[in-house]
């Protein structure tokens, strides 16, 4: 590999810090503009992470907290590519996913939402893209959840996913949404997204060539991380 | 119309929320799920260098510690090699360069223990001072920040480093340079970050 730049980040469609009706941003985003850097070996390069690092069970949400049976809930496939603006992909980089149970409730010290927990599911996995930027998981449905935002605010459902790509560049944590779920156009959370286009694109598709007959329905939900020049930095790194 | 250029978009950035810990670290979330949980060894045992303690805390604009912040942290080893195929130098056995870690529910206050990176060359065969790259994200940050820190002790190699020479406006490179000290024979450096307000840290776009 070269020493090439990424495609500068498009932050038109991205969620701006400032988001005053997602009332957390307003006192956690910076009022300043952030510093342009061109990319040097500290943003071209990233971790590497390898079949060592992981667990085979860890990508089936379904199976990987087993307390003597399985979970409650729409059991789904979640599958699709990770691919880069040029549309290559990205292969054996990291997939992370989180996410509430059937009925809402998160695993975690500070969720006291009164869903039950349900003594099956954890909700966290991981995985590697395959040789083609291919991952899939196996999961629940999540439900929709309430939130102290305004009074009566619910995030749709969804699915948290953290992506690393070869470079530190590239990282990138977004929310996947499901297809036709009436709550995502009144979510603020959502609607920090000021491209609708961008928005449709964090909803996954349901997928029904990729479903399970009499076992699992399908979602297809494809992941683009930034781009990458063919051309080298301007300099040699080396200088000489 | 002219023709459509036909690059892909790039996937939206959304807020990592409340509860990042569950996928990101689920032990601190407050279950057991996975043999091992990833990010806690940056330097791992055979990395050459001095080794160091980072420590800090992220405040809002209000100058309230965030609690529930999650932050990613690269660095090259102490030779100034990134441990990736497409940096050409050699790193120790076992050497990441790579981790992760969560403030605490109660003070905000984070930190780990790494080994202090060599300089790294940059863009024009000008040469950074040695510092570490930092990503963070929370609940209330909708695209994850950037910046990096860099060290007191290294005061000339900062002066002519390119990254923070961008930076207009002199005292603000001085938000990015941690505070050196020692503690039962460790160095400790302090690099607070201020998301908003007096003192602001610098972010990158990268």
């Amino acid at each position: 590999m070269k020493p090439a730049e990424y495609y500068q980040r498009d932050r038109t469609l991205h969620p701006p810090a400032y988001a005053p009706d997602y009332k957390t941003s307003v006192s956690r985003s910076p009022r300043l503009p952030l510093i342009s850097l061109q990319n040097s070996a500290s943003e071209i390069t990233g971790p590497v992470f390898g079949h060592r690092d992981i667990d085979p069970l860890d990508n089936d949400l379904v199976r990987n907290f087993p307390h003597g049976g399985d979970p409650v809930g729409e059991r789904i496939i979640l599958h699709g590519r990770v691919l880069d603006e040029n549309a290559r992909p990205v292969p054996k980089t990291l997939v992370e996913i989180w996410q509430a149970n059937a009925s809402g409730r998160y695993r975690h010290r500070k969720d006291t939402y009164l869903g039950a927990l349900d003594p099956n599911f954890g909700g966290c996995g991981r995985t590697l893209t395959d040789e083609n930027g291919y991952y899939f998981f196996r999961t629940i449905k999540p439900g929709a959840y309430p939130w102290r935002n305004w009074v009566n605010s619910w995030r749709p459902a969804h699915i948290h996913v953290s992506v690393f790509g070869a470079a530190f560049a590239q990282r990138l944590i977004t929310q996947l949404y499901f297809e036709g779920d009436p709550l995502i156009p009144h979510c603020p959370i959502v609607k920090t997204i000021p491209d609708p286009e961008a928005i449709e694109q964090l909803i996954a598709r349901l997928d029904l060539n990729a479903t399970i007959p009499l076992d699992a329905i399908a979602y297809k939900f494809d992941i683009v991380l930034r781009g990458r020049r063919s051309t080298l930095f301007e300099n040699r790194l080396e200088g000489n | 119309m002219p023709q459509k250029l036909d690059y892909l978009r790039e996937t939206a950035s959304q807020t990592a929320g409340p509860y990042v810990h569950i996928g990101l670290a689920p032990k601190d979330a407050g279950f057991e799920i996975y043999q091992q949980e990833l990010g806690k060894d940056i330097a791992g045992p055979n990395a050459a260098g001095e080794h160091i303690r980072v420590e800090g805390c992220v405040f809002d604009g209000m100058g309230s510690p965030v609690r529930d912040v999650l932050l990613e942290v690269w660095q090259a080893n102490a030779d100034g090699h990134y441990a990736h195929p497409e940096d050409g130098g050699p790193v120790e056995d076992g050497f990441r360069g790579w981790g992760r870690v969560i403030s605490d529910f109660e003070t905000g206050e984070w930190g780990f223990d790494t080994v202090k990176p060599g300089p790294v060359m940059g863009r024009g065969g000008r040469q950074m001072a040695p510092h570490l790259n930092f990503w963070i994200v929370s609940r209330g940050i909708n695209i994850g920040l950037n910046t990096r820190m860099y060290f007191t002790d290294e005061e000339s190699a900062n002066a002519t480093d390119p990254v923070l020479n961008l930076i207009e406006w002199e005292h603000r490179r001085a938000t990015l340079i941690a505070a050196r000290a020692m503690r039962e024979g460790i160095p400790v450096y302090r690099f607070d970050i201020r998301l908003q307000g007096d003192d602001e840290t610098v972010f990158f776009d990268i």
